[in-house]
């Protein structure tokens, strides 16, 4: 029964695949994973297609050139941002500015 | 010209002067070499005249004998940093790189390089004692075109750091592919009635500060540092210095001088750790300044390019596909801005199919560092001239094509995120209404005019800020972060709190701080100040309105909810008699429970982007193809301008550094991979004299995601110009420019080649 509630309240997120990961997607520009927070969301990709983790994470931490957008937004908290219901997430390069 | 929505605001909006403008026009202003300690001693570095090259020995006795010399240092005197990446607020970095471009252990990775370090009584001396040290090199061969080390026999700057498209390690130039795909891109152009194809090469550029480099250190027996030096950034040249040194970030404290520019060039290190280790090894403080040769020969310049762009569109205008191709400079090292390019070079469209390509590329050049909207200028000479062909091939005026295709909200990145509120439509409306672009075109004896314009991106950052706002108990303010004041940041942040408190810009005093001093700030960048610390600012400032009503609310002996503010006055609503200014209760603190001081530490969401579409017109001299800027007008989305001077300042800078870059501005290297013009004589920067009066259009869309509606401005401005000196060029020549800059040797060559 808790598991049941857990699943009803774990988020449904868009994932859009980056070109360059997209061979261990099987060529899908896009999937579904669920977490509550990036690093929820990673970890259920890496169930579905083994290899990603290591991909875009590095020591714990998110490789230092991939950031993660969260509905449009650069995630500030990074694996921690959390992740609200049917959101989207794209991974895109770290950028700063001068 | 400013054309400018009215708004709600009583100090936003308003030109007061700037804070700090009477210590900078007088000359009481503390620059990074104005700083004078008692016993003060003064470094000088040896560089590398050679572009590769392994270090074998280097004999440093004779300089340690010359009389006045304190010193001598290499690399062996610092810590061997280990291979890995770190995060510098929200950037990776990696600190062995960044120790091994401050001064080189094995191996010289460009003509400049530091390989040892002097300190002396005197600079005089130390310059002497460089000349005594004996470096022994084996010269390797160099490479300094992108295209070039891409190639498989070419030069490797660092082996084994490359890595393949699977990921895996491989002995290659290219430090990183970032790859953005989407849609059919094969259908999108068979879909469309015309195809652009075309390839432009631009070169490396420096961003050109006027203050060279600085770093005043004092290593104390107690192992307590302190570090003067001119940065974007305090907290991140405290971080970066500590991880090159392999110290804790608390035994450093750096204090920001002012700072004589930095557009991005200030943000890496240079000077703070070998000051330092100098500092330690003697026991006195020691001051260094690079000269301008040192400073355009081996601090961060932007990078050089080679980029393709295919473009479709159909009758009615609509882009039907886009396919981009870029490799950037990176340097010495890794770390070029081809991924904020990729993200940024056809973002202000709505492009169904696309794919775009970029490649990081070491050559042995200085590494780059951010400049401006970094990555992004080069970009939009791509993108920005081929949509000016496609819109003439089609018959459609250039900006009612950019009105056809132009990104609102809703609208799909490049990189896939969807954009919120932006203005770019109303930026390309009004360039289309301005006086400008309706006005004719003037006419020039002896030249071709022309017309162009373009458009251009930039995401704008947030990044973490901290503040405090005190309240005197003569009813001012004092406004403390940590963000050094680049571009009147200082004005800006007073103007927030004034706002709040119902005071005056006047009545508010900013002060940048120390790295012990205020919380933790990124570095001034990303035009991120007025947007991020503005923010920081705004929260503390309402933190001490909240503190002041609980105060009236005492004096009163009333509920807080009973309290109101309104014009810097306090009303009790339950008893409409009672009221008192601001100036009133700040001298009652010491009665009402003592001092009132509010902060606050961000990390704010909701960064607002920025677009701009520029108008230019030139003449060209067919014969001497020398380009005048006739008229120029910015166009920009700034969000809410909280101090319009200071927002068309940064306007009209980015302008002229672009147009720098457009016309004149390159980095020349002869075969021996030296650099042949490291001088301001022979790398040309625009003048007052080059230039017109800019003007600008302020298009105010506030940012939903600001308290007060910022968006950040200092970067976006220097992405069109080019683009739309090349499409003005054009108009008046019919020469399609490719080449940055498109000096006068250029574009005679194009001239003459189009007449046959």
């Amino acid at each position: 029964m808790h598991a049941l509630l857990l699943l009803h309240t774990v988020s449904m997120t868009t994932v859009f695949i980056p070109s360059l990961l997209r061979k261990l997607t099987g060529g899908k520009d896009r999937t579904t994973a669920r977490g509550a927070t990036v690093r929820e969301i990673i970890e259920d990709l890496e169930r579905q297609f083994p290899g990603f983790r290591d991909r875009v994470i590095e020591n714990g931490d998110l490789t230092g050139s991939i950031a993660v957008s969260v509905n449009g937004e650069i995630s500030a908290e990074g694996l921690h941002e959390a992740v609200p219901d049917e959101s989207e997430i794209h991974f895109v390069p770290a950028i700063g500015g001068g | 010209m400013a054309a400018r929505q009215e708004h709600k605001f009583k100090v936003i909006g308003t030109r007061p002067i700037r804070h700090d403008g009477v210590d900078k026009v007088t000359g009481r202003a503390q620059y990074g070499a104005d700083i004078d300690l008692a016993g003060l001693l003064h470094g000088k570095t040896l560089r590398s005249s050679h572009a590769h090259a392994n270090i074998k020995s280097i004999d440093t006795s004779a300089a340690e004998a010359l009389s006045g010399v304190k010193a001598v240092i290499t690399a062996q005197d610092f810590p061997n940093i280990e291979p890995g990446m770190a995060q510098m607020g929200e950037l990776p970095v990696n600190p062995q790189h960044m120790s091994l471009n401050c001064i080189a252990r094995d191996k010289v990775l460009y003509d400049g390089h530091v390989v040892a370090a002097v300190v002396a009584t005197s600079p005089h001396i130390a310059e002497e004692a460089l000349k005594l040290i004996k470096v022994d090199y084996e010269v390797l061969p160099h490479v300094q075109n992108v295209m070039d080390a891409m190639n498989d026999d070419a030069p490797i700057l660092l082996p084994g750091l490359g890595k393949g498209d699977d990921g895996e390690p491989k002995d290659t130039n290219v430090a990183n592919h970032v790859q953005f795909e989407r849609g059919d891109i094969a259908a999108g152009f068979a879909a469309a009635e015309v195809i652009v194809e075309r390839e432009f090469d631009t070169s490396m550029v420096h961003q050109g500060y006027i203050e060279p480099h600085n770093s005043v250190a004092q290593y104390s027996s107690d192992g307590q540092s302190t570090i003067w030096v001119s940065t974007q950034g305090a907290f991140t040249a405290r971080d970066q210095t500590a991880m090159v040194l392999d110290m804790p970030a608390s035994k450093i404290k750096v204090v920001p001088a002012e700072i004589g520019g930095g557009f991005g060039g200030k943000i890496p290190i240079y000077f703070e750790p070998i000051s330092l280790i100098l500092s330690k090894k003697t026991g006195k403080p020691v001051k260094m300044v690079m000269s301008r040769a040192e400073v355009l020969k081996a601090t961060g310049p932007t990078p050089g390019s080679h980029i393709r762009v295919k473009m479709g569109a159909d009758k009615d205008g609509k882009i039907t596909a886009a396919e981009v191709w870029m490799a950037y400079e990176a340097g010495g090292f890794p770390g070029s801005p081809v991924g904020a390019g990729c993200m940024t070079i056809i973002t202000p469209y709505d492009i169904e199919n696309l794919k775009i390509d970029g490649y990081d590329v070491l050559v042995n050049k200085p590494k780059t560092a951010a400049y401006r909207a970094p990555g992004s200028t080069n970009a939009a000479m791509g993108s920005e001239t081929v949509i000016d062909e496609l819109a003439e091939k089609l018959g459609i005026d250039p900006l009612e094509f950019r009105r056809i295709n132009g990104a609102k909200e809703g609208t799909a990145q490049a990189a896939g995120p969807k954009f919120g509120r932006i203005g770019y439509l109303e930026t390309v409306e009004a360039a289309k209404t301005s006086d400008h672009f309706k006005s004719e075109l003037p006419q020039v004896e002896g030249r071709r005019v022309g017309r162009g314009v373009a458009s251009g991106f930039w995401f704008n950052a947030g990044f973490q800020s901290s503040a405090t706002v005190a309240i005197n108990s003569d009813g001012t303010a004092n406004v403390v972060t940590g963000s050094i004041d680049i571009g009147g940041t200082r004005a800006s942040c007073a103007m927030i709190a004034a706002e709040v408190l119902g005071l005056t810009a006047e009545e508010v005093h900013p002060v940048v701080a120390d790295t012990e001093s205020i919380g933790h700030t990124d570095m001034t960048g990303g035009s991120r100040v007025t947007f991020a610390t503005g923010t920081a600012v705004y929260d503390a400032a309402q933190d001490v309105l909240s503190q002041l009503k609980e105060r009236a609310a005492k004096s009163w002996k009333v509920e807080t909810d009973q309290v109101t503010f309104q014009d810097g006055v306090f009303t009790c609503t339950t008893n409409g008699n009672e009221s008192m200014t601001l100036k009133e209760l700040s001298g009652k603190l010491p009665r009402t429970g003592g001092p009132v001081m509010g902060r606050a530490s961000v990390n704010p969401r909701g960064v607002g982007p920025a677009f701009a579409t520029h108008v230019v017109d030139v003449a060209v001299d067919e014969e001497t193809g020398k380009v005048d800027i006739l008229r120029y007008t910015a166009v920009q989305d700034v969000g809410t301008a909280i101090h319009p001077s200071y927002v068309e300042g940064q306007m009209q800078g980015g302008v002229a550094q672009g147009i720098g870059w457009a016309l004149n501005e390159e980095y020349v290297y002869g075969d021996d991979g030296r650099l042949q013009n490291a001088g301001f004589l022979d790398y040309r920067m625009p003048t007052c004299l080059d230039l017109p009066m800019i003007e600008t259009v302020l298009v105010e869309v506030p940012n939903p995601g600001h308290p007060v509606g910022v968006r950040g401005v200092g970067e976006v401005p220097i992405i069109p110009p080019p683009a739309a000196i090349a499409n003005a060029i054009y108009s008046a020549t019919g020469v399609r420019m490719a080449d940055l800059p498109m000096s006068p040797p250029r574009l005679c060559k194009a001239i003459l080649e189009k007449n046959g």
